[in-house]
């Protein structure tokens, strides 16, 4: 791109524009649209308060998204999101009421149980070569049985403990929500972790082609179970931020985050397929089903009409920017 | 001699779910206190055949690598349309019974479409239908209910007891794989679905009409979806818009498919396979019953047989001698 013919400032330009990904573009471009869309229905869609409020209902999201975004990199799927957030926020909340040192271990013991779970999964996935959407599914059955029989079937009388309820409804700085300095921790890192470090090119290769990442030297099993157990553990942490912000866990309370979080990443214009996606996106595509949800709601549409209307935006929205190749040759 | 040996190994998969079935049913009935009668035979295949649709029509989309998670919306928009439109005289539950089958072959021609031409994935094209048709449901019943004068005595028809106690349901799941499995299945068309699955590049050079066959596997998984809703309607009576239930079936028809010996990578398998893989499913989570296992329990045995059982698919990395075949 530098060759002496071009100026220094173009060079950059092109370079800058050709990493940045057509799809994300088109995902932020598709907020704007929904926020236009939103305004001129009420003004108050665009005041700070109501984006603030969003950007913050948008981080629990966001930080399961990260978890699935990693996974769908690998060219391989989480459904045992659902009950890794119930689990992160039913354990967090009993481990709070465990003695004076009960709020101290909570969040660690409700991630730590979310790890566990992605460490199930990753096993599966990884050694036992399993299809990850049957493994997860299995896992995620029985991690529901777990919860189940712990709390007796019932929501847990358990409550949050104060710091879950701080990170999860306070603000420090600025009026900036914590969960979304949280979410913003968690991206930098994913981003982080992603494109500077071994494991995340190991993780965009495997997607590409393992058999070929596993000739490079690499562990394509160890990678694949530290990538489950990312997702594990990202949504067990949301899970305590949910049950800080309701101040109590409840059952099937992971269940709304799921086809939110696969459809938010792929909306990012991530590959399904896997190898194929950047972090920005995943922002982009988290802040859109938000919108979304949002403003569906808002317009007190009856939630027949919501439904169909969210599906609808998600296929024309695919069907825009997300279309696969045509097989010829 | 070496017809039926190429016959065994080609239909290993469906005879494992097969046995698997026999397996759990026996455990299941000769432990059951009223032991093996009709009216528990015919409990057992109701619950059963509800699956086993919806199983079926997962299979025709794995079957070409493709996944249905909108089956189960499309099982809870056919009950609702069904609770509203199998009433009154015999004609015009017979206008019903074919207005729900369009409307389930109708959701799944979208599916097929939006795959096809659309060029999406079908696992996120079938999440976005499938809020759609959870949608439409919605619409349809918003509270859980049906037509006034539905007509009972023909859904009577086909969930009791034939002469002899062959349960209705059991003829009927027979019937529907006769009709669409068999004659699916031995098609050219039918064929290219399995060459897709394999490779969709190589089905298309070879000349094979991979754009019908794919077309034809989301109608007729919609289709039989939508016979799932019916005979749901014939059961309760009823028809609710119930999200849960919608998920629900959808988890479970993958569980089912891969208990049945359907590879979700595409290309190999059978819908019979996959109908015992169901009744196997079903029989599971009936053993709990009983053995007197407390309700709170159930869910997590439920889960750890699932896991169980797709781990069995481990065995065969006992057979790879080079590590290399573990990364396809």
């Amino acid at each position: 791109m530098t060759d002496s013919g071009i100026p220094m400032r173009e060079g950059m330009w092109a370079r800058t524009r050709a990493r940045i990904d057509p799809a994300t573009l088109a995902a932020f471009g598709c907020i704007l649209v929904l926020l236009f869309a939103g305004s001129l229905y009420s003004q108050s869609f665009l005041s700070p308060a109501y984006l603030l409020q969003q950007l913050k209902v948008a981080s629990f999201l966001g930080i399961i998204a990260t978890g699935m975004m990693i996974v769908i990199l690998l060219g391989q799927i989480d459904l045992s999101v659902p009950w890794a957030i119930a689990v992160g926020g039913m354990m967090s909340a009993s481990a709070s009421a465990w003695g004076p040192a009960g709020p101290w271990i909570a969040i660690p013991f409700g991630i730590a149980c979310g790890l566990a779970i992605g460490f199930v999964n990753g096993v599966g996935v990884a050694y036992l070569r399993i299809p990850s959407m049957i493994v997860t599914l299995a896992v995620n059955a029985v991690a529901q049985g777990l919860m189940v029989v712990h709390t007796g079937g019932f929501s847990p009388q358990d409550s949050a403990s104060p710091a879950m309820r701080f990170i999860a409804t306070g603000d420090v700085f600025f009026g900036l929500p914590n969960a979304l300095i949280v979410w913003a921790i968690i991206g930098i890192g994913a981003t982080l972790l992603l494109n500077r470090t071994t494991f995340g090119r190991a993780v965009y290769a495997i997607g590409n082609r393992e058999r070929a990442t596993y000739l490079s030297g690499v562990d394509p099993q160890r990678v694949t179970l530290i990538a489950f157990m990312i997702s594990g553990g990202l949504s067990a942490f949301a899970g305590v931020l949910l049950a800080g912000y309701a101040s109590k866990a409840a059952q099937a309370m992971g269940d709304p985050y799921l086809l939110p979080a696969i459809a938010a990443v792929v909306l990012g214009g991530a590959s399904i397929l896997g190898g194929r996606g950047n972090y920005l996106g995943t922002v982009a595509g988290v802040i859109l089903v938000t919108l979304l949800q949002s403003i569906l709601s808002v317009m007190q549409i009856p939630e027949a009409g919501r439904q169909i209307a969210y599906g609808l935006v998600i296929i024309v929205m695919l069907l825009f920017y997300g279309r696969g190749a045509a097989i010829r040759g | 001699m070496r017809e039926w040996r190429f016959w065994l190994n080609e239909n290993r998969s469906t005879l494992i779910a097969f046995a698997i079935f026999i397996a759990m049913f026996t455990i299941y009935v000769t432990n059951h206190p009223a032991g093996f009668t009709a009216n528990v035979v015919n409990t057992a295949a109701n619950k059963g055949v509800l699956l086993a649709l919806v199983a079926m029509a997962q299979t025709m989309v794995v079957i070409t690598a493709g996944i249905d998670l909108s089956v189960g919306m499309v099982f809870v928009l056919c009950n609702c349309v069904a609770s509203q439109l199998v009433a009154g005289d015999a004609l015009h539950t017979a206008l019903g019974v074919l207005a729900v089958l369009l409307v389930g072959a109708a959701c799944g021609a979208v599916n097929g479409a939006l795959v096809i031409f659309g060029r999406l994935q079908p696992i996120v094209a079938t999440i976005a239908t499938g809020a759609i048709y959870f949608g439409i449901a919605l619409w349809i019943n918003p509270q859980p209910g049906g037509a006034d004068n539905f007509n009972s005595d023909f859904a009577d028809l086909f969930t009791g007891k034939l002469p002899g106690g062959i349960p209705a349901s059991l003829v009927t799941l027979a019937a529907v794989a006769l009709v669409v499995w068999v004659p699916f299945s031995r098609s050219a068309i039918g064929r290219t679905a399995y060459a897709v699955g394999s490779s969709e590049l190589s089905a298309y050079m070879s000349g094979a009409p991979v754009t019908a066959a794919k077309f034809l596997v989301y109608t007729l998984a919609g289709l039989l979806a939508g016979i799932g809703g019916l005979f749901l309607t014939f059961l309760t009576q009823s028809g609710e818009a119930s999200a849960a239930n919608g998920g629900t079936y959808t988890l479970y028809s993958i569980a089912a498919v891969v208990l049945g010996g359907v590879s979700l990578f595409g290309g190999s398998g059978s819908a019979i396979g996959a109908i015992f893989g169901a009744l196997a499913f079903r029989a599971i989570g009936d053993l709990l019953f009983v053995f007197d296992i407390e309700p709170l329990w159930q869910p997590l045995f439920q889960g750890l047989v699932l896991l169980a059982s797709v781990s069995i698919g481990a065995t065969r990395l006992i057979g790879v001698r080079n590590r290399l075949d573990l990364f396809g």
